[in-house]
């Protein structure tokens, strides 16, 4: 047998036969059609089935206006709150070495492990009426639950690893060298940071961001239950599409959630045109890794 | 230590950003998530045996953990062929699709609940085909299985994707070489590949899909004993200022979790030196 018949034969023998490929292709094409197309296309038709000036109203309803603006705010607390941590958190984590580190890392991931009921619930069960410090917070009038901070609270436990995880493994394996590098040469500890460590670490920051956002202003389960519902104070945009569900408004239900569903679609694209260069970031430390 | 870290002095910060990063940790995660221990304490044994085994709690239990086993089930499989479909083959759209299945992350909970309420209810798009073929999917326990697919989606076809990315066709080559047939060569070469992250696809999945709340109680309907799932419960609790009860079903569904994924990673440990062997014999 000569060479080039084997080549071919062994390409051949790599990938399967035409009618077993378009029925994988088949397969995974419907399914992704009927849990992920064809809601998507769902929501834009319920929100516009009323037409247009349906669909303006609701989103112009002053209870509406509130609510996005208040799930914007805690999007904007959140978000800076869990990246300062998640570059302090990987900091420590990825350039030393000390006792209890796989414990630590743990524990960073653990919001993820807890139902976002749960989440809400331990918020009520510290600062509510009834809860360990509410007594005091009554005392000196200051509300956390049924109020502003409880949903900033929550919303912040439910996004808290997003940041911290996308950049613990993008630092660790970018070593320690350019830092000690700078520091050598006479360079502050915050110069350093800023100039080696910040550029080395942008887009993968910046995906945690991207990621940490769409979790942070999607968020239901903990909310809603710190929430109280009181529309115009402590209702999110997600909490608002309850509400007008419930009321069977669903026209103006599915015109606030398609502003959630496109929010969302911004993200994704935000997401994969970072994903390539947050992976060349990694790659390319892993190979200057593997090459000293 | 590792020799990367010779001049441990040199970087600055560590005692600054250690300490932030555990009061931080501290004050938002782990005192808050005590307390729900400490609240389920304050119940006597018999309170809280009573209240995390009454018959429609335990109803609750089967229902959450049944529905988030098999949406993490059927997900491995399809996400396995999606994952397959991606890495492997070209076709129109490509890009768009492999971008496209990220949106359960990215979508609120809630939008996907009253969603795919409407799609499978009598009337909806989807719910009017299967009505005459004697199938309800909205306000039954298949619909929170709908629900929990949808969320828990992205979690096998994302964990699976890099590996197959990343395995090398030379080995394929060799196989085929040595006179093995297509299947032959999935089942043992690739499969045992791509185990190990299809567990852990699978964790993930079943992980989030347990705690799921948002999605499930839209389509559900949340009938006693029937389509309520546990996090529903808790809230209901919650609601009724019983905040013992609340607790102690959340450390119930802590706990069952926690086994479930600890029984999970032992499985995966055992999975890898599995593969490890099959690769190196």
């Amino acid at each position: 047998m000569s060479g080039s018949a084997h080549q071919a034969s062994v390409s051949a023998t790599t990938t399967e036969p035409r009618f077993v490929r378009v029925a994988l292709v088949t397969v995974a094409l419907s399914f992704l059609t009927l849990f992920l197309f064809v809601p998507l296309a769902a929501v834009f038709y319920e929100a516009l089935r009323k037409g247009i000036g349906v669909y303006l109203a609701a989103i112009a309803d002053p209870y509406a206006l509130a609510a996005i603006r208040l799930t914007l705010l805690s999007v904007a607390i959140a978000v800076p709150l869990n990246m300062v941590f998640g570059i302090a958190a990987a900091w420590a984590i990825a350039k030393f070495e000390f006792l209890g580190k796989s414990v630590l890392i743990t524990l960073i991931d653990l919001p993820f492990a807890v139902s976002p009921v749960i989440a809400g619930m331990i918020y009520v069960l510290l600062f509510g009426a009834q809860g360990w410090l509410g007594p005091w917070l009554g005392a000196h009038d200051i509300k956390i639950i049924f109020a502003v901070p409880g949903i900033v609270l929550a919303t912040v436990f439910v996004t808290v690893p997003f940041i911290a995880r996308e950049l613990i493994p993008l630092m660790q394996a970018q070593g320690t060298d350019e830092e000690e590098a700078a520091l050598v040469l006479g360079a502050s500890g915050w110069l350093t940071f800023w100039r080696i460590t910040l550029p080395n670490i942008q887009w993968g920051l910046l995906y945690g961001v991207v990621l940490c956002t769409a979790r942070a202003m999607g968020e239901f389960g903990a909310v809603s239950v710190v929430s109280g519902h009181i529309r115009g104070l402590t209702n999110t945009l997600p909490l608002h599409v309850e509400i007008l569900y419930n009321e069977y408004q669903f026209a103006a239900a599915f015109a606030c959630a398609s502003l959630l569903t496109l929010l969302a679609l911004v993200m994704l694209a935000f997401k994969a045109l970072i994903e390539r260069r947050a992976l060349r970031q990694r790659h390319s430390a892993l190979a200057m890794e593997t090459s000293s | 230590m590792t020799p990367r870290f010779r001049h441990p002095s040199v970087l600055p910060g560590f005692g600054l950003t250690l300490g932030f990063t555990i009061g931080y940790l501290s004050l938002i995660v782990l005192i808050p998530l005590t307390m729900a221990f400490l609240r389920a304490l304050d119940l006597s044994w018999d309170q809280f045996w009573q209240a995390v085994t009454a018959p429609r709690v335990l109803a609750s239990y089967r229902l959450t953990f049944g529905a988030a086993f098999l949406a993490a089930a059927f997900n491995t499989v399809f996400g396995l062929i999606v994952a397959w479909v991606l890495v492997r083959y070209r076709f129109p759209g490509q890009r768009l699709v492999d971008a496209l299945v990220d949106l359960p992350f990215a979508l609120p909970t809630a939008v996907a609940g009253i969603t795919l309420a409407t799609l499978y209810s009598g009337n909806g798009w989807i719910g009017q085909y299967l009505k005459p073929l004697g199938i309800k999917v909205a306000f039954t326990p298949l619909g929170v299985i709908v629900a929990l697919v949808f969320i828990s989606l992205p979690f096998v076809v994302r964990t699976v994707q890099p590996v197959l990315e990343d395995l090398e066709a030379e080995v394929e080559e060799a196989a085929a070489s040595l006179g093995a047939s297509r299947w032959q060569i999935f089942r043992r070469v690739i499969f045992p590949a791509v185990r190990p992250a299809l567990l852990t696809g699978f964790t993930l999945a079943f992980a989030r899909a347990i705690g799921e709340y948002g999605s499930v109680i839209f389509i559900a309907g949340n009938l006693p004993m029937v389509s309520e799932i546990t996090p529903l419960l808790i809230v209901g609790k919650l609601e009724q200022y019983d905040y013992g009860g609340a607790a102690a079903l959340s450390v119930v569904m802590l706990i069952i979790s926690f086994i479930l994924l600890l029984l999970i990673n032992l499985l995966q440990r055992w999975s890898r030196t599995q593969s490890g062997g099959e690769v190196a014999s």
